[in-house]
């Protein structure tokens, strides 16, 4: 287990230059997190068209480089996407994560994050702004806005 | 103290991690174990076990002898009568035990209880708890630069209206020391019980009950070499006999009828319900362990060693150590590694087979005052060598140049 395997260039750069980070001042959906294990937190911002899509995601919070650094990739990989191929992201990168087989071909540079499944107390970083993701979906089939849960 | 014939008694400290030398240190969430308590609680399950005060076979009575010998054991590790030991699962039903049988009945809307925003969250919400129920107060003491809560800021918040003062002996995350002796006298003059979290302080140093002016002492026995699920609640003689069991069952009473019951005696009444029995016998082994290498023994190793450690990453160029900047008076020592958080710091460490702690450390507001979101935390025990703390220093240092490195 070496930690070049996790702490990828590219990892380090998002979390140092983290793309998309910042609120939106009028978000269809906005999520707020927080992994009271480690005190880690994120808000996520979307912009959300009439057709669903992910026109904009915005993200801020403070955390670990894991957390900000797949905030940063996630973020960067649904914009433009439907909300159905954003899930499919979302789900895709957890299978990597868990070692279940995975759509790498969706992933971008979320797949560099693949050595965090080597450490499986990191696993929940790196799924954070996923799970805020998948609040904000849950929370908008059930007619809800914004708001702010705890994971 | 012979520390190699020490780390000799703890099996665990033997193994390998990541393919490494295994150090160990997070003694302060919790500790290794040694053979005698592993021992003892497999010659209680091998030999005696059966339910404790009820049975009138021999088994039963043997059981029941070791269950109260243990409670006798850990009254002899703090000073104490054993009927001054209520057995609970831990520092945390401890505290919940004071803060609702004699919180919530000496609370009441005019009065305070005295506690730090550097508590433990089970040293704080059970206060608030209990305060906000009753419609009393909750006060802070002012921290000093250091962290240090001094006589001085405890006598400018403690009045005639305080019930109760609520502190940790030893910070579990700026190390600092609290005068217990001092704070008890100022809580006694305002007629106030002094109700002290132990759980860093009772495996690390000698606490004694009397000679302090204890009036509540909570104390794991995980943190002390013994079994989790199992730690202890000394309360002086008379408070306890005044306060209400909390939990009502077997066990617990005198004598039960259809139209109302009485209780035992404490400390018997704060125990319904089967007791953890082998917990006891555990925790009351660890007590025997500590006391025969001695406490004062224990603490000294654990001083020196933590200022070598402090003085060893203080000079290492982005290191910050928390807490107080000179001497340290005990084995816990926080720090962060400039740009580097402190759950990356940990997982960094690990893979060199140093375990520390990262995160919040269950103290929320502290690390607020700090301006921290996270911290790393190498806290040390009787186990721990200086190869422990080379090896974690070391660590820190190919850490550092990792993290800088590709970051670019």
């Amino acid at each position: 287990m070496s930690l070049d395997e996790v702490y990828r260039e590219v990892i380090m750069d998002h979390y140092q230059n983290p793309r998309h980070h910042g609120h939106l001042e009028q978000p269809t959906l906005s999520v707020g997190l927080h992994n009271p294990t480690c005190g880690d937190e994120l808000r996520l911002d979307l912009q959300v068209s009439d057709d669903g899509v992910v026109q904009d995601a915005v993200f801020e919070g403070q955390g670990c480089s894991i957390s900000m650094a797949a905030a940063s990739m996630f973020t960067e990989a649904v914009r433009g996407k439907s909300l159905g191929e954003a899930n499919r992201i979302a789900e895709s990168f957890k299978d990597l994560l868990m070692r279940r087989e995975s759509d790498r071909s969706i992933l971008g540079e979320l797949e560099a994050l693949e050595g965090v499944a080597k450490f499986p107390a990191r696993v929940k970083c790196a799924t954070l702004v996923m799970n805020a993701f998948e609040k904000a979906i849950r929370k908008m089939s059930e007619g809800g806005g914004s708001g702010n849960v705890q994971a | 103290m012979n520390i190699a014939a020490r780390r000799a008694d703890f099996p665990l400290l033997a193994i390998q991690m990541n393919g490494k030398r295994l150090s160990y240190l997070d003694s302060a969430a919790t500790s290794q174990k040694p053979r005698a308590v592993l021992d003892a609680v497999r010659r209680y399950y091998e030999h005696d076990n059966a339910n404790v005060h009820r049975g009138v076979y021999e088994l039963a009575a043997r059981a029941t002898q070791d269950y109260e010998d243990a409670r006798q054991k850990l009254a002899d590790l703090v000073g104490s009568a054993p009927e001054e030991i209520v057995f609970t699962r831990g520092t945390t039903e401890s505290i919940n035990l004071v803060a609702r049988s004699y919180g919530e009945v000496v609370l009441e809307p005019g009065t305070n209880v005295v506690t730090s925003a550097a508590e433990h969250h089970s040293n704080l919400l059970p206060w608030q708890q209990a305060a906000w129920h009753r419609g009393a107060e909750v006060r802070y003491v002012e921290l000093g630069e250091d962290g240090r809560i001094t006589p001085d800021a405890l006598r400018s918040v403690v009045d005639d209206q305080t019930r109760i003062v609520a502190l940790a002996h030893v910070s579990n995350v700026m190390g600092t020391v609290t005068d217990v002796a001092a704070a008890a006298e100022i809580a006694h003059a305002h007629g106030a019980v002094l109700a002290v979290d132990g759980a860093q302080s009772v495996p690390h140093r000698p606490v004694d009950v009397r000679a302090l002016g204890i009036d509540f002492l909570s104390f794991s026995g995980h943190k002390m070499c013994g079994p989790t699920g199992i730690g202890a609640l000394y309360g002086r003689a008379d408070l306890l006999q005044r306060m209400e069991p909390v939990y009502y069952g077997g066990e617990m009473i005198e004598e039960v009828t259809l139209q109302g019951s009485t209780w035992k005696e404490a400390p018997w009444r704060f125990e319904g319900g089967t007791p953890n029995i082998a917990g006891a016998v555990g925790i009351g082994a660890a007590a025997d362990y500590l006391r025969s290498i001695g406490l004062t023994a224990i603490h000294d190793h654990e001083v020196e060693l933590a200022n070598y450690l402090a003085d060893r990453i203080r000079p290492i160029a982005g290191v910050v150590v928390y807490g107080p900047q000179g001497h340290r008076d005990s084995g816990v020592v926080t720090f962060n590694l400039d740009g580097v958080h402190a759950h990356d710091v940990a997982t960094a460490l690990d893979t060199e087979g140093v375990c520390v702690r990262a995160g919040h450390h269950c103290c929320q507001p502290l690390m607020r005052r700090l301006q921290a979101a996270s911290t790393a935390r190498a806290s040390l025990y009787l186990y721990n060598n200086r190869e422990d703390v080379d090896q974690f220093v070391d660590a820190l240092a190919k850490a550092k140049e990792f993290f800088h490195r590709v970051a670019g």
